[in-house]
């Protein structure tokens, strides 16, 4: 099942007016029109404007959806986002650099891996720091772990809203042994503060590499026995197929990334066209689709979290010998067993926990391709111990943009589907 | 990326094209080139950036305010825009001075270029109160619609808000209005 490219229907998508198609007669003209021509509707000819959220289950966290209603059919949407928001830009100016890793991480929480490779990376990017190869390639394993652990939920809980309850505790179970994988190398389940600037915290333990070998011998034929279950499905297809086409152009101009991008045939990811950590050594595809619709999406989640099984391999065959942090005493703490023989590494360790590291003044923009899509962080150093300025470019927040033309022209129920295969972590957009 | 030659080219055919002095300044640093415009000519710069051919910059990743303070022009509106068959970025900063007398600072939208730039200039209005012209909803996307302040500008404090509780209530009679 490595075939990277797919095609699974030719069907033109309509991507347009749900009512046009149905051969039910439509009485007169539609209650737009005739308001756009000035008339006066009655009271029951009027479009229903309902809120959907902020707590709907479906809206996976607080999103709330003002939805304008022409009978069953959606006319507007207008997300309002904000419910979650806590400051966690402004926190992060008020931190030195290497507290503001666990803030990061709980923006996405869902891609906490993601969250701190862009910040941690950003902030090598401003110190020019070069990390040892062993600490890429650990980078590269969890982050890969992490898009498994991200795509496995989003996969439960999407055709859970799609109706298919077992789907979500089969792919519960297997996130479940992500996160054992997360505990056994980090301490943490979720939110681990693994990655530290110049390298991970700590080196893999014994056992590790190979219970990321099981998981991953294991993986491929979940994967195949969840296809089995979704992909002929024809409750499943009838819900998904042609429903929130939007135009390859159209998804670029609202600057949509991710999967949500490659679905609709544009081979764009960041791990292959602009490669961070070691992404270039390794051999995997990039799944991309044909129509753009609800299925496409799924999709290419699905196939991209084999090509992450393929990655999680090769960089364990491939993974060096020597340390897993730079040998940059101004900037990484000194080792643990130093610090009873040796005074400097006292001092430096006693100087790095109290004040942190100083990085020189500049601003950088660091992108990775999270679970998502692009998850940039721009800094800004002012010579200080602490960020002037953090930002993060989540993707869920400039994906949301795209909701609106997914879902005009549809069913409530497609709304639903659209916002299922679009993935929003509300953690990431309100930041 | 252009590289620093690049980048001074990008510069001098900007400033023929768009008029001169709309560039202020350049600087490559850490490998990325960024271009510091003028405000009032932003919407020129970008449209340049974006449709002359052998640039075509035509995805915007990225768009966030920053607060130089206490350096002058204190905002900053940062454009991070990408040429996606190239995979080239460029950083364009546009520096916006503090008008004074409690104006919000102003800049042009470019939501018409770049549709994506619409949740992105909503949430720069919201957190440092640089107002973008003709955007097609300017509103706070991501605090209350009521809260008052721009709390993401560097004189705003951390903590700036009093935490309420319901035995303040004789205090402060309806606070929760």
């Amino acid at each position: 099942m490595s075939d990277g490219v797919q095609t699974h229907h030719s069907a033109p998508a309509h991507g347009g007016d749900v009512l046009a198609e149905t051969e039910a007669e439509v009485i007169g003209t539609s209650p737009i029109e005739r308001t756009a021509a000035g008339e006066a509707l009655g009271p029951e000819e009027e479009l229903l404007t309902i809120n959907m959220g902020p707590h709907h289950p479906a809206t996976h966290g607080v999103l709330r959806l003002l939805v304008s209603l022409e009978g069953e059919v959606v006319r507007d949407v207008k997300p309002i986002v904000g419910y979650v928001h806590t400051g966690i830009e402004k926190n992060c100016e008020d931190k030195s650099y290497w507290k503001v890793i666990p803030f990061v991480e709980r923006m996405d929480y869902l891609s906490y891996f993601s969250n701190m490779e862009a910040f941690v990376g950003c902030v090598e990017r401003l110190l020019e720091l070069e990390i040892p190869p062993r600490a890429q390639y650990l980078r590269v394993i969890h982050l890969e772990l992490n898009r498994l652990h991200s795509h496995l939920v989003w996969l439960g809980t999407s055709a859970l809203d799609l109706g298919a309850m077992s789907m979500f505790f089969y792919c519960f179970r297997d996130r479940d042994k992500v996160l054992d994988l997360f505990e056994m190398s980090t301490g943490q389940r979720m939110h681990t503060r693994y990655f530290q600037v110049g390298g991970v915290f700590e080196d893999i333990p014994v056992g590790f590499e190979r219970n990321v070998r099981a998981f991953c011998a294991e993986m491929p034929s979940r994967l195949d026995q969840y296809e089995a279950i979704l992909n002929a499905n024809e409750i499943f297809l009838r819900r998904t197929r042609d429903v929130g086409v939007v135009p390859r152009q159209r998804l670029i101009d609202l600057g949509v990334t991710g999967p949500l991008l490659r679905a609709a045939g544009e081979p764009w990811d960041l791990r292959k066209v602009e490669p961070c950590l070691r992404y270039g050594d390794f051999d995997f595809k990039i799944p991309i689709g044909t129509v753009g619709d609800g299925y496409d999406r799924y999709r290419v989640r699905v196939q991209e979290m084999r090509e992450s099984v393929r990655i999680i391999e090769q960089a364990l065959d491939g993974l060096p010998e020597g340390p897993w942090i730079a040998d940059d005493r101004k900037v990484v703490l000194p080792p643990r067993d130093e610090l009873a023989t040796s005074m400097e590494a006292l001092i430096h360790h006693f100087k790095l926990v109290t004040e942190g590291y100083r990085v020189p003044p500049g601003e950088a923009y660091y992108a990775v391709e999270s679970p998502r899509g692009e998850l940039g962080c721009f800094v800004l150093a002012d010579g200080s111990a602490k960020p002037a300025r953090v930002h993060i470019r989540d993707p869920s927040f400039v994906n949301l943009q795209a909701l609106r033309e997914m879902c005009v022209g549809g069913y409530v129920a497609d709304l639903i589907q659209n916002l299922a295969m679009l993935d929003p972590i509300l953690g990431g957009i309100d930041r | 990326m252009p590289d620093a030659p690049g980048l001074e080219l990008i510069a001098q055919e900007l400033d023929d094209a768009a008029g001169s002095d709309s560039v202020l300044g350049t600087y490559h640093e850490h490998g990325q080139a960024c271009l510091i415009v003028d405000p009032e000519r932003i919407l020129e710069v970008l449209r340049w950036l974006r449709e002359t051919p052998g640039q075509e910059y035509r995805f915007l990743a990225s768009l966030h305010g920053v607060d130089y303070l206490p350096a002058e022009p204190r905002f900053g509106v940062v454009y991070e825009l990408l040429n996606m068959p190239r995979v080239e970025r460029l950083r364009v900063r546009a520096a916006l001075a503090e008008p004074g007398d409690d104006a919000l600072p102003e800049i042009d939208s470019c939501v018409s270029l770049y549709p994506s730039a619409e949740f992105h200039e909503r949430e720069v209005y919201d957190f440092f109160g640089i107002v973008f012209r003709d955007h097609p909803d300017l509103r706070r996307i991501l605090m209350p619609e009521d809260y008052v302040g721009w709390p993401q500008r560097r004189d705003f404090p951390v903590g700036g808000e009093p935490v309420i509780f319901t035995r303040d209530e004789p205090d402060m009679p309806r606070w929760y209005e």
